[in-house]
């Protein structure tokens, strides 16, 4: 949808080359940029121009190095305050520090992943931690949300509070730290109905709920999806009950996730996890050097490399890696890395992750380039004779056409797929060339042909 | 009633666009609508999830009628009611069931937690208060307790709700409702669904399936496919109505949520992209809390009237 951040002041920057230093006028168009690109990711119009205002002190006057292009260095720039924004380097762990039990209360709007973030964390600290964790429901709005926490818990392998009907939220607060108390657990869990942070009585309620257990832990449960109105919620959460942490859930989507930045931004309160799915062990530490070159449109390689280990078949991926490493890939690789990717979702949304591949993206978008595509490949190849796979070099005009009859395509689709395996195999090379620690330094940008923008050297 | 509805709306959203009526007030006290003032407005709509594309679009329209006029307050504020107005109305469209179906199949979808299993509860309460017979499928067999949350606006709608054993296939228990619906010639079937991120592409397969299934016995249906929008989600709508409607033929949209200070503004965006209707609004947590969705409400909504 839209070109990544990096391309945009890469050509931004094209222009001012070999100038000595950035000026104030480069300087504000390359804001300008930044601040759509981040409006674009869901960062709030005020925690926008907050962190605008800081990279603009920042930028100006600050020397251009030889080594870096000035759009590199002011995405430098814009990704360090970011990562600073978001909490700088490092999780920050959950507050255990009180006296057991210890009460953990989930606050957040309706349907933001408060009930599964309770049985994550009882799961989390029930393992991981070896708590003694107890969960409990306080909430009587939702249709089925005490079953639902129950059914969690019983996932999670932890005991939940008995439901009692008619009781109120306190109530059930109250009984849950007795037995907590009684029961000797480490921890309790509160879990609440959503709520809207213009809804006064509701507020009042979980405010009276706060005072009288005194949570170790205050968090707000999040969705990475929520746009401009984060700078609303955070705010009257955080003046209502003072938030201790923030949940940020759906990371598994691919949302830019800027209201990571107004969350913190406004209420200052730490990220202290991201959820990632569904399921009880989708709950990761916050890590900001991620999340900031997500909301920059910087591209998430960890995050694809990660997605890649979950979905790839990890011996086939070893094996393919090994060939890599020798500067040997042929077509036959090829097809079961097509194969592969075709696991992990669509293809624009991998892409998406690169950094430097906006451009990219935005040509697959437009030429429709889905799943469909990658089948033809597909089949395209396995239309060659092994031999062919192992030599494309051979594959001639009267080749080309048996094999685009066989495949049911054409002799277009056929040299188009040639193509792509040539920019792959010429990416390889390069991989070979700058080996670990170039990719580790440049990042997969150092991979990508000249067209695709990203890193210049 | 209408007005009640009506006004009940426009106070939901009324609440919900606090914030813009604040910053459009600080606009409307220029008395010239001058580049300062229009960069306030454009300001104003990006705040409210417009995007900042379509919010500089409208306001470059609105710049061509009125720039360098005096102007007051509510003129500003009317005139950009009715700019927005313009690009929602071709969109408000009630959802139109089809009496010669029994039944008429909808399925509902969207991400998780936006508020699909609600505005299922919402629906049938509407219309079993109009003497039809809503029969209601309980298709999330994934999350903890979804079905005992459709069962519960079973039991307060009066609609009876068909449900199988747990993790039981989405797909066979449509078609196996489907088949019960027609027997007893009901009037409106509403699937339930899981939540589903759209990029993950195995769950919006299964989705497809769901609808394959129910095709081998009405090739017709399902005849809509609502997704339903969070109005706090972002930027990020834009990317799950392109892929669902890809995906599965959404035909619809509803919008829930409108009663918090979320604006939802996204709208405008998704209605210039897609021009997919937007069948109704939902305004709060209880069976009788769903509007029609009015452009012009929505519009005054977001400009602070
Ligand atoms: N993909 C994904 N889904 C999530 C995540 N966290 C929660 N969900 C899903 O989001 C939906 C809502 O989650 P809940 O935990 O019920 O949300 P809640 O905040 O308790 O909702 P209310 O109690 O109604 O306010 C469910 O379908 C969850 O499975 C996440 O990190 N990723
Ligand atoms: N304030 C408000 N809350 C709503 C509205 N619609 C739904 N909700 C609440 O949002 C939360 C999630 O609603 P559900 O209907 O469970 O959402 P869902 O899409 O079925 O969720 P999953 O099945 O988990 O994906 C619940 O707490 C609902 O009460 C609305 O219009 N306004
Ligand atoms: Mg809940
Ligand atoms: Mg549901």
């Amino acid at each position: 949808m839209f070109d990544s951040l990096s391309d945009k002041l890469n050509s931004t920057f094209d222009r001012f080359r070999g100038r000595g230093t950035l000026d104030a006028e480069d300087v504000a168009e390359a804001l300008r940029e930044i601040r759509l690109a981040l409006l674009d990711a869901d960062v709030a119009l005020p925690v926008v121009k907050d962190f605008i205002a800081r990279v603009r002190e920042r930028a100006s006057g600050a020397e251009v190095m030889d080594s870096v292009t000035p759009g590199q260095q002011v995405i430098k720039i814009v990704n360090d305050s970011m990562v600073e924004a978001l909490g700088g380097a490092g999780a920050v762990p959950l507050n255990l520090n009180a006296v057991a039990p210890v009460p953990i209360l989930l606050v957040g709007l309706q349907g933001s992943g408060k009930t599964t973030t309770a049985g994550k964390l009882a799961l989390r600290l029930a393992q991981k931690a070896r708590k003694k964790v107890l969960l409990a429901s306080l909430d009587t709005q939702r249709p089925a949300a005490q079953d639902q926490l129950a059914q969690l818990a019983t996932r999670a392998g932890v005991p939940s509070l008995p439901i009692v009907a008619g009781q109120t939220p306190l109530e059930i607060a109250r009984r849950a730290l007795d037995v907590g108390r009684r029961e000797v657990y480490d921890i309790v869990i509160l879990d609440t109905a959503g709520r809207l942070s213009i809804d006064q009585a509701l507020m009042d309620e979980v405010k009276s709920v706060r005072d009288a257990t005194s949570p170790a832990e205050t968090l707000l449960v999040v969705d990475a999806m929520t746009g401009q109105d984060a700078v609303n919620t955070a705010r009257a959460f955080n003046e209502a009950l003072g938030v201790s942490g923030i949940v940020l859930t759906r990371m598994d989507g691919d949302a830019r996730g800027g209201a990571a930045l107004s969350m913190r931004a406004i209420t200052g309160a730490p990220i202290k996890f991201t959820g990632s799915g569904e399921k009880l062990d989708a709950l990761e530490e916050f890590h900001p050097e991620r999340v900031a070159s997500r909301i920059l449109g910087l591209g998430d390689v960890v995050g694809l490399v990660e997605k890649a280990a979950e979905t790839l078949d990890q011996e086939e991926a070893e094996a393919l890696a090994a060939k890599m490493a020798r500067g040997k890939f042929d077509l036959e690789d090829y097809r079961k890395q097509l194969n592969q990717i075709s696991k992990m979702g669509s293809l624009s949304s991998i892409v998406g992750m690169l950094p430097g591949m906006g451009q990219l993206k935005d040509q697959l978008g437009k030429a429709n380039l889905d799943s469909s595509v990658l089948k033809r490949q597909v089949a395209i190849i396995s239309s060659m004779t092994k031999t062919e796979r192992a030599k494309p070099d051979i594959l001639k005009a009267s080749r080309k056409k048996r094999i685009a009859a066989g495949s049911g395509t054409s002799v277009q689709e056929v040299n188009k797929l040639l193509k792509n395996f040539d920019d792959i195999s010429d990416m390889m090379k390069r991989m070979q060339k700058l080996g670990q620690k170039g990719l580790m330094r440049h990042g997969m940008s150092a991979l990508m042909p000249g067209r695709f923008g990203g890193a210049k050297h | 009633m209408a007005l009640g509805f009506l006004s009940r709306l426009k106070d939901g959203l009324q609440r919900s666009t606090q914030k813009l009526s604040d910053n459009l007030s600080s606009v409307v006290t220029r008395r010239r609508l001058d580049d300062a003032a229009l960069d306030a407005l454009e300001e104003a709509l990006i705040a409210s999830d417009l995007g900042t594309k379509v919010a500089a679009r409208v306001i470059a329209a609105f710049r061509r009628s009125r720039f360098g006029r005096d102007i007051t307050d509510a003129e500003i504020r009317d005139a950009l009611a009715a700019e927005i107005a313009a690009i929602l109305a071709p969109i408000a469209q009630p959802l139109r069931l089809d009496p010669a179906r029994h039944p008429h199949v909808i399925l509902v979808a969207g991400v998780n937690g936006t508020g699909k299993t609600t505005t299922i509860g919402k629906f049938a309460q509407m219309w079993a208060g109009q003497g039809l017979r809503p029969v209601l499928v309980a298709g999330d067999t994934f999350r903890a307790a979804a079905v005992e949350q459709l069962q519960i606006w079973g039991n307060r709608t009066g609609a009876p709700v068909i449900a199988g054993p747990a993790n039981t296939d989405a797909a066979g228990l449509a078609f196996d409702a489907l088949t019960r619906a027609r027997a007893d010639a009901a009037d409106i079937l509403l699937i339930d669904t899981a939540g589903r991120l759209h990029n993950k592409s195995a769950l919006m397969q299964e989705l497809q399936k769901i609808i394959r299934v129910l095709r081998k016995q009405d090739p017709s249906a399902p005849h809509s496919v609502l997704l339903v929008l969070d109005a706090t989600t972002g930027q990020n709508a834009i990317e799950q109505v392109r892929v669902f409607k890809e995906m599965v033929d959404v035909t619809g949209l509803i919008v829930t949520k409108l009663d918090g200070s979320a604006r939802g503004g996204i709208v405008v965006a998704l209605a210039e992209e897609f021009a997919l209707p937007v069948h109704a609004v939902g305004v709060g947590e209880q069976a009788e809390d769903l509007r029609p969705f009015d452009a012009m409400v929505f519009a005054r909504g977001l400009v602070g009237i």
